[in-house]
């Protein structure tokens, strides 16, 4: 039962980025969680290394502010976002225990009119139960090219 | 369309002492000129090197069009020698940066070996060359070494053989590069961080000329800076602010504040914003950081150097620095409308840990593919890119607060350092040209 919802979050989630619903998908997150996408490999955790994304909940809500802000000039021809998922796996941890890690390769596709970027990965979920509910603690994504010179990516992945 | 490479005088005319051709950012004949002359002409920033602590160590890179490797030879001396083959072309590293097996460079083809200072040290059947002249033009050469001068760890190379000096060329602007190494209380800095590589489909000139453009962050930025600044808004006065709060919002402040933070241009198309203070200058102190400085070097000169808080110094064309925040960013021109944005950022050697999460953060948050920041600045080039192709006028305007004096110090919406990229510009562009006959 905790398996499969917490596999139902890790779609759900990308689905509400894909919907624009950033509200919404906003609330998924724990109080104290954190959006991080590394930017060489095997980076530790923490600040003392440039990531492409290190955002806690602070920047994740100025990020999806912005993003309707009508002088949000990037977007004045806005971007739309495709995710497409394997199958989440557990990675680490035991759904019963109310915690774990769920593995997800994919496929992100950001287009802008006649701009499209295509970017692939691992997404690592690290979600605890909290009041019978998941929630996301941490996301990792690990970009396949973070080492590429990479245009500007302006959504979530 | 060959228009201009055997007419130095209408390269010239590109440019008007408060306005550019629009030809500047847009012709590929005239970005292959800047390859061929100004990238080799001007001193560029090839690395640190703290990229390369030991001998043999290397890291590859390019000046222009043009591979070189920047490597450590055997007597400790940092080089730069073109990544070239003698013999075929071949590039011989192909990594970003490595090590050099048994302290010799060696082509993957043919299995010639060259010594870190370039020397060509063994061919593989040598005998197949007995006779041929070991002189410029043969294949016997080695790898030619590169003028080169290491300013304090940052490393610049010339390409031409013949042209202005280090110091003549940069002049008084090495301040900038001064104050960013005395920020260590060692004297020293290290790269550290890992480097953002964003790709911009703008001409570099425009990226370059952004960096001392002082009139457009209130409004380019209203929607991210303005955002972060809105929602912290509503947080008690004394809250500690977060600090990607605190590197966010000067971002948005008035048109004043920029003015009055000042603005010093060189000769050469070199410059600096933050004469009297900048967006740097309200950071929170951090006290284990201020105690070592001061341990350092003392009170009154601790203070004079982490009182400089320069905004950004354009080293032209390549380099432009934030010696107050330890990040630089170094352009990489592919095409007239491709331009690949590198981002570095350093460790002060000998300060604490939290001065370089400072500096990582900054760099994130600013210039990251992901950064809101950078996004709306990026869009902005983009559409300079897109909207000179229309020809309702040649002309660029770089009118504000104009006079025919370039150099000096003025308030930091002047254009002044803009009209001097371009002097220099057209200087490097035709400097060694004759009209043809």
């Amino acid at each position: 039962m905790n398996a499969a919802a917490a596999v139902d979050l890790v779609y759900r989630e990308a689905r509400l980025i894909d919907e624009k619903r950033f509200d919404e998908w906003y609330e998924l997150y724990s109080e104290d969680a954190l959006y991080w996408m590394p930017l060489t490999r095997d980076q530790p955790l923490g600040e003392m290394q440039t990531s492409l994304y290190y955002e806690d909940k602070l920047l994740l809500k100025v990020r999806i502010e912005r993003l309707r802000h009508p002088n949000a000039f990037s977007q004045a021809q806005p971007s739309f976002s495709q995710h497409v998922l394997q199958q989440p796996a557990v990675e680490s941890g035991e759904p019963g225990s109310g915690q774990c890690v769920l593995r997800t390769p994919f496929v992100y596709v950001e287009a802008q009119l006649d701009r499209q970027l295509m970017l692939a990965g691992v997404a690592y979920h690290h979600l605890l139960l909290v009041g019978g509910e998941w929630k996301i603690r941490m996301k990792k994504i690990e970009l396949l090219n973070r080492d590429a010179a990479l245009p500007s990516i302006e959504l979530l992945l | 369309m060959n228009r201009y490479a055997s007419d130095p005088a209408a390269i010239r005319g590109l440019i008007r002492p408060d306005s550019v051709h629009r030809d500047v950012y847009l012709d590929p004949e005239l970005f292959e000129l800047e390859m061929t002359r100004l990238w080799r002409r001007a001193w560029i920033y090839v690395g640190h090197d703290s990229q390369v602590p030991l001998a043999g160590d290397f890291y590859s890179t390019q000046i222009g069009r043009e591979p070189v490797i920047m490597v450590r030879g055997a007597d400790s001396q940092v080089r730069v020698l073109p990544n070239r083959c003698s013999h075929k072309g071949t590039k011989l590293v192909s990594a970003a940066h490595g090590k050099c097996q048994g302290g010799l460079l060696r082509c993957p083809y043919h299995g010639w070996t060259y010594r870190l200072d370039g020397t060509l040290r063994s061919v593989p059947l040598k005998s197949g060359y007995v006779g041929v002249d070991s002189d410029a033009e043969g294949p016997l050469r080695g790898l030619p070494e590169i003028n080169s001068f290491n300013y304090r760890g940052f490393v610049f190379a010339r390409l031409a053989r013949d042209g202005l000096g280090f110091h003549e060329f940069f002049g008084d602007s090495v301040s900038s590069m001064d104050n960013m190494v005395d920020r260590s209380p060692q004297g020293r800095l290290e790269v550290a961080g890992g480097v953002l590589r964003y790709l911009h489909d703008c001409n570099w000139k425009t990226y370059v000329e952004n960096l001392n453009d002082a009139m457009h962050p209130m409004v380019a930025h209203e929607s991210s800076a303005g955002t972060a600044k809105r929602l912290w808004g509503s947080q008690a006065d004394d809250a500690p602010r977060p600090m990607v709060i605190e590197q966010f919002t000067p971002f948005v402040n008035d048109y004043d504040f920029f003015e009055k933070m000042g603005v010093r241009v060189y000769p050469n198309g070199h410059s600096y914003t933050g004469v009297n203070f900048s967006i740097h200058s309200q950071y929170s102190s951090v006290g284990e950081y201020e105690r070592r400085m001061v341990a350092a070097y003392g009170e009154d000169r601790a203070k004079a150097i982490l009182s400089e808080a320069r905004h950004n110094t354009v080293y032209y064309p390549s380099l432009t620095i934030k010696g107050a925040i330890q990040t630089i960013r170094v352009a990489r021109p592919l095409a007239a409308d491709k331009t690949v944005i590198e981002s570095w950022t350093f460790r002060l050697v000998g300060a604490p840990d939290e001065m370089l999460a400072q500096t990582a953060t900054y760099s994130r948050l600013i210039n990251s593919p992901t950064s809101m920041v950078g996004h709306d600045d990026l869009h902005c080039y983009r559409a300079i890119q897109e909207g000179l192709a229309s020809a309702s006028s040649d002309w660029v305007s770089q009118h504000r607060n104009f006079s025919p004096d370039f150099i000096g110090t003025f308030g930091a919406t002047n254009e002044a350092p803009m009209r001097g990229q371009y002097q220099a510009w057209a200087d490097l562009m035709t400097r060694d040209e004759t009209a043809a006959p």
